[in-house]
Formats: C-alpha cells, structure tokens, sequence
C-alpha cells in the first residue's frame, strides 16, 4: 500500500509538469487549432534559462527559486510571443500541414540551436533550492516534489482566474470558440493569440524549471519526449479544454510511473503514444471534449 | 509499349550500367549516389500518401525500421539455413537471397502499414500525423526490446548486398509504380480523396479503402527501403529510425511540392547533397537546415519545385 | 409509375433535437419532386439521410425495393443515388475532365491493378472513360473548360460541372441540393431549361431541395414541404401554394412573399 501510495506521489509530480506543459499546446490549440511543435521546446530553453539565472542567485534559497522560476517565465514567454510573431503569423489561414511543417521547423531550430549554443552534453542543474526529505508515514517526500506540486497547483488555479476572470482571458475564449466573431465584437484576435502565446510558453518554462529541479540533467534534447507525452497528455483530456489537461498530464504521469516501476518499464516511452493511439480511436474528442461533426 | 513501361527499362539498364562502369566509381561518390537512391525511394513512395492522397504521416521511419529489422533478419538468420554461407554462394544466389530479403522486409512493413493504417486512417490532418507519430515511435520501442533483433544495440555484420544497382532499380520500379497507379482513372481517386473525401464518397469512391492502398504501398516501399539501407550501413540500431528521420523525408516531399512526382526527385536529391555540401560549416549546418525549412514555408508554400505545372496526360 | 426511393417515418435525432421526424415520403420512376420548407427545417438533413451521411435513428429508408442501411455513402451511390452539394463540392485541384473521370470509377471495367500493366483492355478502358467523360462535358457546354482546374471556373459553371459528376456515375435518382443559391433570375430561368434536359435525355429521376419558389413551383410535378423536421404538407404545386398550412410555416418568413407571388 506504501508502495502503491509512494508511486501515486512520483506520478502526480511527474503528471503536474506534462500538465504544465499540455496547458500550452492546449491553449494555443484553442485559438489557432494548431499543434505547437516548437512548444517542447519552450520547455527546454525555459530549463535551460533556468539553469544559467540558478548560477547567478545564491544556491539553496527560496527567494533565489523563486527568481529563477520567474526568469525563465518571462523569457520564455517573450520567446513564444517572438515565434508566433515571426513563425506562425504570416501564415494565419495558410493550410494545416504547413503551419505544422513550420512548427517542425522552429522546433528543430531551437534544438539544433541549442546543440550549437549550449553545447550536445548533458548539463547538471544547480540545486536551487533548500532541499529536504519529509517522511510521512512510510511515504517519502522530498521538498522539490513538493515545490512542483504546489507551483504547479499555484499557476493552474493563476491560469485558471486569467481565463474566467479577466477582459483577455474572456476575450481568449471568445477567439477560441469562433474567431471571426470574436473580430466582428471588436477583440483584437493578434494581442490575443500573442498573449496566448505567451501565457503557454511561460507555464511550459515553469514546467522546464520544475522538470530539472527533479531531473537534474538539462540537454537541448530534453524537451522532445515530456513535450510529446505533454501533447499526448492535452489529447486525453481533451484537445482545446483547459481543465481536461490538467486531467490528461496528471492521469499520464501516473500511468507512467507505474509502468516504469512495473516488470514492462522498458516500455514506459510506447505508453503514452498507445494511450495516444486507443483515445485518439475511440473517444478523440478527449475525456473532457466535446465531439464536433463536419457539417455536409 | 506503353511510354511508362519503355522508361522503366531504359532506367533498369541505367542502373545496371552504374555497377559496370568502366573503373569503377569513387567511394565516397558511391556513398552518396546510394544514399540519394534510398531517400527517393522513401520520399516518392511517402509522396503517394502526403502529397497525392492528402493524409499526413509522420511514420514513414518506423516502417523503413520494419523492413530494416525484417530483411536483416532473413539475411543474418533465415537465409544460412537454407543455403549455407551467403559468401561461399554465387552471385546470382546471392542476389536471390537479397531479392527475398527485401521483399520480405517490404510485406513485413506493408502489413505494418495495413495494421496502423486501418484504424487510424479516419483522423484528418494533424491527428493522423500524431497517430503515426506514435506508432512509428512504439515500433522503435518495440524494436529496443526484441532481444533476438539485438535490442538496444542493434543488429549488425548485415551482409554488403545493397549495390548501386540495386538502389536505382529499386527507386526506378518505385516510380514507375506511384506514377502509374497516379496516372489512371482509379489513380484519379486519391486525389479526389484527397480534394474532399465527401465529395470523393458521394461520386462512389471509397476514401478509407484509398487512403488504405495508399499507406499500405508507401509502407511496403519505405520496407524495401530500409532492406537496402540495413544492408548498405551493415548496422543498424532502433534509434537510427526515429521521427527525426520521418521528419526528413516528409521535408523532401514538401519541399519537391506535395504531389509533384519530378519536385520530389529533385528535393530528395538536393536534401541528401546538401549536408555534404554544408560539411565545410558542420555543427551550423542543421541550424540552417531548419531555418530553411520555416523560411520555405513562409516564402513559397507551394513548394520549392511546384511551377505551374502542365496537366497530367489523360 | 414504379417507385424508386421511399422514406418510411425517416427519424433521426442529434441530441434533444429531432432534426427529421417520421418522415413518409416516395419519388416514382421518372419524376420531379421538390423538397421545400423554410430554414432549418430538416430538408438537406433528408438528403444526408438518403445518402448514408447520416443513419436514420428509426424508419426505413429503400431504393428500388432495397433497404439502404449500412451501405455506406459509396455503396448508396453505387446502387444510383446521386447527389450535388448546397455548398459545391468539386475536387478543386482537379481538372474538369479529371473531376468527370473520378466519378466514372464506378463503372470502371479493369481492376486496379491494371493500371501497373497497361495492357490492351486496361488502355480501351481507359479511352472508352475519357471519350463518356468528354462527351457530357459537350453535351453541357463544359468541353472548353476541359484541362482547366475546377476551383478556376465561374460559379455557374461549377454548379453545372458537379451536376455532370453525379451524371458520370449512371444515376437512376438525382439529389440537387439548392441548385439555384445564388442566382439571378436569368439564371434561374437557365436552370429550370437545364434540370427538365438532364431528367429527359438521361432518364432519370430528381429530387430537388431549394429556396426558390420560382424554380420549384417552375419545375417540379409535387412537392413535399418540410417545417421543423415534420412533413406538413404533399401535393401539386397548385395543391401547396394554396395550403394553409404550408401559408402559416411561411409567414414571416421573407418567403411568405415569394409564395404568394405565384
């Protein structure tokens, strides 16, 4: 039961960084109904931000995560916003599957960067904060996984108030359900895809932060799997639904973990693409979405 | 004869001419014509799906893996048996054995095509392509975990069979077949499926049943693509079929213009020169790879080759 | 007359919401019907339930005596039900000839397998397909347009050329779904000259869904009208444009006043 209870808490923790993640490709989904191929790689440049600001503040103190964790927020959210301006912008209306070769593109481009740049060897993150280990029970806890669950709780239910509580977050919602409405009302759809942009490859950064905390071991390549299983993640709950992948990372993380303590852990990288796979056949609309049929 | 089936041979002679040439070719020109051969067949035979039939995979890779594993395997394991050591065999066993090879490598990926085409052929655009995605990925998994294909390492001392010969000729019978099965009243219909799968059904077309063929082609060529590739590096590992490889050849095809059988050639081509002709700038080169690509997309949509094309002959 | 298409309490619901409802309604060898009713009234959803887009939730909807479900959209048209689109649905990148030749697969007589070989019957198939292709682009006026791409032709014409599709597949039953959205009455006139020449020179039957009172009360034999999913009323033009009923569910519709024009 210890056992079972202790592998529920490394997959929520795992879970809420895919759902961190999801919340960006779910968002951008909403308003441009496009997959974000460059959004696992936010990820990575926000972790990897992460990783150059935890050099500058002082090791092991809570203000110094808390500067860090907002650093690579910030710059990563101008770098979303820089994509959607250069990348995806002049091509609004253009044919999916070449938004989504463009997609590709950027994605290869920021790893192939990063190779250049920061270099193809994996790099240790800097233990940025105070680190202990509660035991409860016969759980164990250690602070950092607590830090993820708690940030991570912190910007859904932040995320949450930005959709339903704001002029954007409203106008948001107008744009994702019919965006030449929301125009005719007078939003300006380009501020709020930008913002959408931004909002998504923040919590994607924090994701990168939090990942690392608990993976300590950062390469321009990290963002490929947690960005296809985050994605996958959206899907299960529900592509475009805010709520559902919230959902969809933390049933993944779960579903992930035990697998990877079970006799089938060399499989833990297929499951999530056979998660993919069986609700994509047989409720694609998510767990949380809504079925939409083309009209004839 | 029909002009398609005079090409044809005039290219099987071509190839077969390579191999005699005079002298013999330089090593490393060998190298890269191969490599060129390779990506055309993969990249004419994904133009089938993506460009002609207008559905989006991004599995390509995994069933190039198929064929890969499959051949290898009939050629490391299967074929000793049954006629002793490969080199103590003449030339024309030898090249029965390969022949064998690679068309079971080709069945083996096109029953893979058949298996994830079926049920996931109904999801439109970017869900197809995230399906194939996957399944490419969980056949990479499954490979990793197959002891008796060598697991994570890989499988390796594969037989040299694979000629230049060999690759043109196959490339040549690949599109000889895409093209004539394109270029007929029944090939009309994956484009129609492709233009409005609606439409497509309401003149009595069966858009699933196309899109099916489609996919199960394509897959059996990238096998018998992988086939030659295994037995032209003589390695092979799971990881060297990842989505990154998917990723290539769908470039190729839509940078020769998605559906545009001459485009594809030539960007097949152009692709597998160009990081031999960026070697000089090495690590820059994939950063300007990728650069390209978005540029591509931004400034000629269409595709890097589509003119406004003359129409297929009737 | 011998009946061709029958619809027998043809229901289907989306939801809480009865889209078509117990819907009795039959086309005869040879005939012109018309489907009218206001909008939203359920009239292309019939079409959709005809064609196999949509499966009826209950009733019984046959074709020559056959009952039509579960054979899918391609097997229905197989049997000889064709239809057009409210909204055109041509294969855009396509040529004329080659929209035409798409729709001739179902009388194809190689397989396709022969498209690989390229023998003698596969190449008479081929022309002999081309040549029935050509001919009804002549026989509409189409043959200048031949090689061009069917998105690049004017609107007219792209209503024409999906007519001619559906005429590439042998129909015995033709399905047009407001053929004449989006014309003026010159046109308007063009189309009721070009619906009685396709129903006598291929022999078939019609079934027509449409707005225009001009064109409906101008063509077609009877007339079933639809309003909120229920069939309210069936008859002569004369009959319908006299019944009350019909009167009331178009009243305050900007089509009262069409109606009472004729």
């Amino acid at each position: 039961m210890a056992e079972f209870l202790q592998q529920l808490l490394n997959g929520l923790s795992l879970g809420a960084i895919y759902a961190l993640i999801a919340l960006g490709y779910t968002m951008v989904y909403g308003v441009l109904r496009f997959i974000n191929f460059a959004h696992s790689d936010v990820f990575m440049v926000g972790a990897f931000i992460g990783y150059f600001a935890g050099r500058i503040v002082p090791e092991g103190t809570l203000w110094g995560g808390l500067v860090v964790l907002l650093a690579a927020m910030a710059g990563c959210a101008v770098l979303g916003m820089l994509i959607e301006r250069l990348a995806y912008r002049p091509l609004r209306g253009a044919p999916t599957l070449n938004v989504l070769i463009t997609a590709i593109g950027v994605s290869l481009l920021l790893e192939y960067s990063g190779q250049v740049f920061f270099g193809a060897a994996p790099r240790t993150f800097p233990a940025i904060l105070p680190s202990a280990n509660f035991t409860l029970g016969g759980l164990v806890l250690s602070s950092n996984q607590l830090v993820v669950i708690v940030v991570a709780v912190l910007l859904m239910i932040g995320l949450e108030l930005i959709v339903h509580r704001t002029k954007i977050g409203m106008a948001m919602r107008a744009v994702s359900l019919n965006p030449r409405a929301a125009q005719l009302v007078g939003v300006n759809n380009d501020v709020v895809i930008s913002f959408t942009f931004g909002l998504g490859s923040a919590l994607a950064a924090a994701g990168g932060v939090l990942y690392a905390l608990n993976y300590p071991s950062i390469d321009p390549l990290m963002g490929v799997m947690p960005g296809l299983k985050a994605f996958v993640a959206a899907i299960l709950g529900g592509i475009g639904n805010i709520p559902g992948a919230a959902l969809g990372g933390l049933l993944l993380g779960v579903v992930e973990t035990f697998v990877n303590g079970s006799q089938w852990s060399t499989y833990k990288d297929a499951i999530a693409f056979a998660i993919l796979i069986v609700i994509l056949l047989f409720r694609p609309a998510g767990l949380l979405g809504r079925a939409t049929v083309e009209k004839v | 004869m029909p002009r398609p089936h005079v090409a044809l041979l005039l290219a099987l002679a071509a190839a077969y001419g390579v191999s005699h040439f005079p002298g013999g070719l330089d090593p490393y020109l060998l190298d890269v014509l191969t490599g060129i051969g390779i990506n055309i067949i993969l990249a004419v035979s994904l133009n089938l799906v993506n460009g002609y039939t207008g559905q989006f995979s991004l599995g390509h890779a995994g069933f190039m893996s198929v064929g890969a594993y499959l051949s290898s395997a009939v050629s490391l394991f299967v074929a000793p048996k049954l006629v002793g050591e490969l080199s103590a065999a003449g030339e024309v066993t030898q090249g029965a054995v390969f022949l064998a090879a690679l068309i079971t490598g080709g069945f083996c990926a096109a029953l893979a095509g058949l298996f994830v085409g079926v049920p996931s052929l109904r999801l439109r655009g970017d869900y197809l392509a995230l399906v194939t995605l996957g399944f490419g990925e969980i056949i990479r998994v499954i490979f990793q975990n197959v002891e008796i294909l060598g697991g994570a390492l890989g499988l390796n001392a594969i037989p040299g069979s694979t000629t230049l010969t060999w690759v043109l000729a196959v490339a040549a019978v690949t599109v000889f077949v895409v093209h004539c099965l394109v270029d007929s009243t029944y090939g009309r219909g994956f484009l129609a499926t492709r233009d409005d799968e609606i439409a497509a059904a309401a003149v009595g077309l069966n858009p699933t049943r196309y899109k099916i063929v489609a996919f199960v082609v394509a897959a059996f060529f990238a096998g018998v693509a992988g086939g030659l590739y295994a037995h032209f590096k003589l390695t092979i590992t799971p990881t060297g079929f990842d989505f990154t490889r998917s990723i290539e050849i769908v470039v190729m095809v839509i940078l020769g213009g998605m559906g545009n059988a001459v485009g594809v050639i030539l960007a097949a081509v152009l692709l597998t020169v160009l990081p031999e002709v960026l070697r000089p700038i090495a690590e820059y080169r994939m950063i300007l790879y990728s650069l390209l690509l978005v540029l591509l997309m931004l400034l000629r949509p269409q595709g890097l080759f589509n003119f406004p094309a003359r129409r297929p002959r009737g | 007359m011998a009946e061709l298409l029958r619809l027998e309490q043809a229901t289907i619901r989306f939801g809480g919401l009865t889209a078509v409802n117990a819907v009795d309604f039959a086309v005869n060898e040879g005939e012109l019907c018309g489907l009218i009713g206001p909008n939203g009234a359920g009239k292309t959803t019939v079409f959709n339930l005809i064609t196999g887009v949509y499966a009826p939730t209950s009733g019984r909807i046959s074709f020559g005596g056959r009952d039509l479900r579960g054979l899918g959209v391609d097997g229905i048209v197989g049997l000889g039900i064709a239809r057009t689109f409210q909204n055109i649905r041509l294969f855009g990148s396509l040529s004329v000839l080659d929209n035409v030749r798409a729709a001739c697969n179902l009388h194809r007589a190689t397989a396709p397998g022969h498209a690989l070989l390229r023998l003698g019957a596969f190449r008479r198939d081929e022309a002999a397909i081309v040549a029935r292709a050509n001919e009804l682009l002549e026989i509409f006026n189409l043959g200048r347009f031949r090689d061009a791409p069917a998105r690049s032709l004017p609107y007219g014409e792209q209503r024409r050329l999906e007519i001619v599709r559906c005429l590439a597949t042998r129909p015995r039953l033709l399905l047009l779904d407001e053929p004449a959205a989006g014309m003026n009455p010159t046109e308007k006139t063009e189309l009721i000259r070009l619906i009685q020449q396709v129903r006598r020179q291929f022999n078939l039957s019609i079934l027509l869904v449409e707005h225009s009172m001009r064109v409906v009360m101008g063509c077609c034999e009877r007339i079933a009208v639809l309003d909120y999913g229920v069939k309210i009323a069936e008859g002569t033009p004369d009959q319908i444009r006299t019944d009350p009923k019909v009167i009331e569910a178009y009243l305050g519709e900007d089509h009262g006043s069409s109606l009472a024009h004729h």
